[in-house]
């Protein structure tokens, strides 16, 4: 999903920096606090991630011929919810342009919002949503990290489509072409990426059933 | 759980085998889907030229793929640390449970 360094007019990669910068400040404001008032919470933040670092790192083959990875931001998500996520999302993405001319700098915001800000939001919301209509953890994780990758990648097709609409069928056609390039490659990707995830949380409630009621409290879950 | 994790690992490894095995006879190139988007930008628009290169990329595949590793075994460590702490810390608060367990009884 990284949209490669200069791959974005320069208006654009201003405006989704625009529109990234603030979640992350946000985000940043809200592990301060949290680390002040859970300091039992701090090593499952540094484990989640991590969590993101691995996953990310994993470039996997797919079905359709081509590689992808998944983002490993579902699991942040549901524990720390999406801001949070935004600031570890971010680390690893500067990471990734500085070290590895994966993504970039000028497409450093793009990448921040579908990564780090789209997919985290709907993971979270999925979380929430099917934890409190009486889903199992495991089920309401795997669909929250699921989804979360793959509407990451659809937001980087959606990004790239509205910087180059197709000339005879505009943003939409553009969409469609980009939405071929990522979605189906991605769909197995993602299905690994839930699955992952379930084993992590199946651990963390066989370990760490205090630090994740620590987290309740925190998030101010009922 | 130790089963059910099992099972989950072994679908993951089947879903990340099977695409070699379905290409098997390499006519798939297995190259990034972001350098695929790439592609795909300079042929919608031919006129596009990137207005910015990267300030520093690895000089060899090696030494990027030195990089990934690192970034997976960073995560990995730390996530393996993580869960190493909560089970020694598991297993020792089990033992004190056992153990404050028959004292406890006769003090209620």
């Amino acid at each position: 999903m990284h949209i490669m360094e200069g791959y974005l007019p320069v208006g654009h990669a201003l405006f989704w920096a625009a529109a990234s910068l603030p979640v992350v400040i946000h985000g940043g404001r809200k592990i301060i606090r949290l680390i002040e008032e859970k300091p039992q919470a701090k090593m499952l933040l540094a484990a989640s991630g991590a969590y993101v670092f691995v996953l990310s790192a994993l470039k996997l083959p797919s079905v359709t011929g081509s590689c992808s990875h998944p983002t490993g931001t579902g699991l942040a998500a549901s524990l720390f919810g999406p801001s949070v996520t935004a600031v570890l999302g971010s680390i690893v993405l500067l990471f990734q342009a500085l070290l590895l001319a994966h993504g970039g700098l000028t497409t450093l915001g793009a990448n921040i919002f579908s990564m780090a800000i789209a997919g985290p939001f709907v993971a979270y919301g999925l979380y929430r949503g099917l934890t409190r209509a009486g889903f199992s953890m495991a089920i309401a994780v795997f669909f929250a990290a699921m989804f979360g990758d793959l509407v990451t990648y659809c937001v980087t097709a959606l990004q790239l489509a509205l910087a180059f609409p197709d000339p005879v069928s505009g943003v939409f056609g553009a969409a469609v072409k980009f939405l071929a390039v990522f979605a189906p490659t991605q769909a197995p990707l993602a299905i690994s990426e839930g699955l992952l995830t379930v084993v992590v949380m199946n651990l963390l409630t066989r370990y760490s059933a205090d630090e994740l009621a620590v987290l309740d409290k925190a998030t101010g879950r009922a | 759980m130790l089963k059910q994790n099992l099972l989950i690992l072994a679908a993951v490894a089947a879903l990340a085998i099977a695409p070699l095995v379905i290409h098997r006879n390499g006519g798939a190139a297995f190259g990034g889907a972001d350098n695929n988007a790439a592609v795909l930008v300079t042929t919608i628009n031919p006129d596009y030229k990137p207005w910015f290169t990267p300030i520093w990329e690895p000089p060899s595949g090696e030494v990027a793929s030195l990089l990934f590793s690192l970034q997976a075994a960073l995560g990995a460590g730390l996530i393996g640390f993580y869960f190493g702490r909560r089970s020694a810390f598991a297993s020792v608060k089990r033992q004190e449970l056992a153990k404050a367990a028959p004292s406890t009884e006769q003090a209620s």
